[in-house]
């Protein structure tokens, strides 16, 4: 059990993405890089009189392009079939092999496993609504569970109601690879993916894998989640300008973009890459997760898990903030998050905090929920690769009590070796993944 | 390298056979059956309308004052969880903030939560209202929903819902801020969460982890689901304690049901200092992924499994024949326990026919991401009491299961223990536990 070598080196050897900016990772950047909103009026269902009617959606979309066997994944719902095109990218970044059952790409199948944050599946909205109306008797306040079982027997599909269930977007990503390794899902909210990438690289540094698939997918674009976060009031309402909408650490923030998509990446022992000879885009140094453990619906006000967090990972990865070179930050664009993102950003950066660049591509991508982390952690690798630091966009209007360096509007040029991305979710969940570039 | 060895110190469990772990190996022993007909909702029209549910409580009586409040926004998935960590915390002799403020014992930063959970249904009789509101012409209609419907949803109503909730109330409870994680792989989650829990505190980044699983499935979402996956059984509605019948050649499918188990893991270093009480060793974990099209199956050779158990048994170094115990997912599935047996099988070699085998949910019933902990709680109560009861409902084994299911309680020496599962889905797990009691193994 307490097998640990924590010499063994962690890289990065393949990256794929499906989300709002588009379905590759060369797409994402470019329009990352040129300020370019994901964001638009909601088209997958009737959000027309919803109190936000804009969300960041993947449009034109088609999973057969991304993969051979989308018979075998027919039935996926949105978050799956999102990521088995970042898997199948990934994956073929990283030279392994998909869609065949004799790999020749040198991992073995039972060292290669898989970690996501996932999100779960919309329900089956037309039977679901339709079920209760039938079923609801309105004078005695009950429902008619014989009713709702006719309905829900006679309409409902079973391979639509399994597709919820959150640990199907790894399911999908095993068949399309045969990955015999350790597999896991995980689901703390909007911090999943960032968490699960930390984890597969425990789990590579503990030996049990020379690779893992690692990311996240989520789709919560469907009537219940937007009525969810409408509730919550944790949405931007500025259905006058949708573009727009997405402002972090402005004065004028009022909520975050609801997004979708997948993003992931395959970590990989140094000595597996280093065999198999493949580019390496970046090393994992670092990880810390904790928990605010303060109230369910607030993040503890100074900030107390987040700092947690960022120390727990610069520990692990042997570093002082003052070699972090950029931050990517959960910047949501809500009024809670930004600011106390920024205390504890400032908690441990001390004199370091306003001249270490902090920006949030939530500004364009929206808010991929449990894919979010994986997204964003992409950018991170992208800015090593290049040397830019992608922008926070919409920030026009600052708010004063928010005074980091958080690259207003334009990418910047400039020297990244040692990028830290943030992840905060609902319910006090933080975890931060360090990433450096690949030096040999 | 290091060699942390972790260890279970206390034990919490809420089960349709009772409101603790006691309750439930008590029940276990004398071969009771916690599955019922389904009283949370009338399950007429239902294929299957029994299931195992766990006896009435109070969740004010589990939570602290400070907490009463929040428990507003508990879905039953959440309360389950709450008290088993409430049991396995006061178990372990630990003091937190929820335990005896007063008095902590613990160094919160240095406490990880890791929990498996279900995808939690929402609640439909709460969300009724609001759709009846959202109807034109006896339809329902999205436009009035987002304009009238949608403000009758309770404004926290998402909090309820959000699986990572289990984990958040019981360290918002327990005042636990170290790494937090919720595992949502179906009936896998939760031996999966331990072993994550297990390993995080095997690396150094915490001393002590709550872990496990809870799910509540007696909702008619739920239910009708496994209905139209065929995965619950549509016969013996007359005769609950009969239904759920693993490896039995008359099995007709699965009951499902309701439960938490949570484990207090500690490094075994801490545990000794403090003369904790010391169940067992978690000794080694091992995972895998079935392969299978058939995506609410397992693998029909059980390769998945397979994989899972010989790498658990080699990240403990040991033999099939150090192993005195299995409990296997058993789920009453005809073809997947057979799948399950041959998996076992092949990973026991010989062994497999001599070491007992002894499934627990024809008594427990499934209660999905609650399963695994139950199980690891159920096999470190049978190695400390070096007694393995009776399996029931398996009167006639199924062929081509080549397991030597227990027919008949046996006192032993448990030295080793496996437990295993695998999901819908594909995700197997399997954790070996070892009998620390004088170190008489190896």
């Amino acid at each position: 059990m307490g097998r640990m070598d924590t010499t063994k080196r962690v890289v990065i050897t393949g990256m794929g993405v499906v989300c709002p900016l588009g379905h590759d990772v060369e797409t994402l950047w470019r329009a990352i890089l040129a300020g370019k909103s994901g964001v638009g009026r909601t088209t997958i269902f009737d959000a027309s009189t919803f109190p936000t009617t804009f969300d960041a959606e993947v449009k034109d979309y088609e999973l057969a392009e991304h993969v051979k066997s989308a018979n075998l994944h027919k039935d996926s719902n949105r978050g799956s079939a999102f990521v088995l095109g970042a898997a199948a990218e990934a994956c073929r970044a990283a030279g392994i092999d998909v869609d065949t059952a004799n790999p020749t790409d040198g991992i073995d199948r039972e060292r290669l496993g898989i970690y996501l944050g996932a999100g779960e599946g919309s329900v089956d909205n037309d039977v679901f609504f339709a079920a209760i109306v039938e079923a609801w008797d309105k004078e005695k306040s009950e429902m008619d569970w014989g009713r709702w079982a006719k309905v829900a027997f006679g309409r409902m599909t079973p391979m639509r109601e399994l597709e919820q269930e959150p640990g199907m977007p790894a399911a999908h990503i095993a068949l399309l690879t045969g990955a015999r390794g350790p597999t896991r899902s995980c689901l703390t909210a909007c911090a999943a993916s960032t968490q699960a990438v930390g984890e597969a690289t425990m789990i590579i540094r503990r030996g049990d894998a020379d690779a893992m698939i690692a990311g996240g997918a989520h789709s919560m674009i469907h009537p219940l989640g937007l009525t969810g976060f409408n509730r919550l009031t944790a949405l931007s309402t500025r259905n006058d300008s949708p573009q727009t909408a997405s402002r972090p650490f402005t004065a004028s923030r009022d909520g975050f973009v609801l997004g979708e998509g997948a993003a992931i990446v395959i970590l990989e022992s140094l000595t597996s890459a280093e065999k198999r000879g493949v580019e390496i885009l970046a090393e994992v140094i670092g990880y810390g997760s904790s928990a605010d453990a303060f109230r369910v619906t607030d993040m503890h006000e100074e900030g107390r898990g987040a700092i947690q967090a960022i120390n727990a990972a610069l520990a692990d990865a042997g570093i002082g903030y003052q070699d972090v070179d950029y931050i990517n930050a959960h910047g949501t664009s809500t009024m809670e998050n930004d600011s106390i993102e920024t205390k504890a950003i400032k908690a441990v950066f001390k004199e370091r905090a306003k001249k270490t660049p902090v920006s949030s591509v939530k500004s364009m991508l929206g808010h991929l929920i449990g894919a979010a982390g994986a997204a964003e952690l992409i950018t991170c690798v992208l800015a090593i690769r290049d040397n830019i630091v992608p922008p926070t966009i919409n920030l026009h209007d600052h708010d004063p009590g928010l005074d980091l360096d958080y690259v207003p509007n334009e990418s910047r040029k400039m020297p990244v070796n040692i990028a830290m991305n943030e992840s905060f979710g609902f319910g006090g969940q933080n975890n931060v993944v360090i990433i450096k570039r690949y030096n040999g | 390298m290091c060699s942390t060895r972790v260890v279970i110190t206390g034990l919490g469990a809420i089960t349709p056979l009772g409101l603790t772990a006691d309750e439930m190996w008590a029940g276990l022993c004398a071969g009771s059956c916690g599955i019922g007909r389904i009283t949370a909702f009338d399950p007429v029209g239902f294929t299957c309308r029994i299931a195992g549910q766990a006896p009435d409580y109070d969740i004010r009586q589990y939570v602290p004052k400070s907490h009463r409040k929040a428990t507003k926004l508990m879905s039953r998935d959440i309360e389950l969880s709450v008290i088993a960590a409430q049991e396995a915390l006061t178990d372990s002799g630990l003091k937190t903030k929820g335990i005896d403020a007063e008095n902590i014992n613990v160094d919160p930063a240095r406490v990880a939560v890791n929990i498996g959970a279900g995808l939690i249904s929402c609640d439909l009789v709460e969300l009724a209202p609001a759709v009846a509101a959202s109807v034109t012409e006896g339809r329902f209609d999205i436009r009035k929903w987002g304009k009238e419907g949608l403000e009758l949803v309770t404004p926290l109503w998402l909090l309820k819902y959000l699986p990572n909730m289990l984990a958040c109330h019981i360290g918002i409870i327990h005042d636990l801020q170290g790494p937090s994680n919720t595992i949502t792989c179906g009936e896998a989650g939760s031996h999966l969460a331990i072993a994550e829990a297990g390993q995080i505190i095997a690396r150094g980044d915490s001393d002590i982890a709550v872990a496990g699983g809870a799910e509540a499935k007696v909702n008619p979402i739920v239910m009708i689901r496994q209905c139209l996956l065929r995965r619950a059984t549509s016969e013996n509605n007359d005769d609950p304690a009969s239904a759920c019948r693993p490896f039995d050649a008359d099995a007709k499918g699965s009951v499902f049901g309701e439960g938490a188990g949570v484990v207090i893991l500690e490094k075994l270093t801490r545990a000794q200092g403090r003369g904790a009480r010391i169940y067992a060793e978690l000794a080694g974990v091992g995972q895998s992924n079935s392969l299978n099209p058939e995506y609410e199956h397992l693998e029909p050779d059980g390769k998945g499994v397979q994989l899972a158990i010989e790498k658990a048994m080699a990240d403990a170094q040991i033999e099939p024949a150090d192993l005195d115990l299995v409990i296997p997912h058993g789920t009453g599935i005809p073809g997947d326990d057979l799948a399950e047996a041959k998996g076992i099988e092949a990973a026991l070699g010989e062994a497999a026919r001599k070491i007992p085998v002894w499934p627990t949910k024809s008594m427990l019933s499934n209660t999905g991401a609650a399963c695994g902990a139950l199980d690891v709680i159920a096999a470190v109560c049978a190695m400390n009491e070096s007694r393995i009861p009776a399996a029931k409902n398996c009167d006639r084994i199924a062929d081509g299961c080549n397991l030597n299911i227990v027919r008949q309680p046996q006192s032993r020496k448990i030295r080793y223990a496996l437990c295993c599962s695998y999901t819908f889905g594909g995700q197997t797990a399997a954790l070996v536990l070892k009998n620390v009691d004088g170190e008489t193994a190896k």
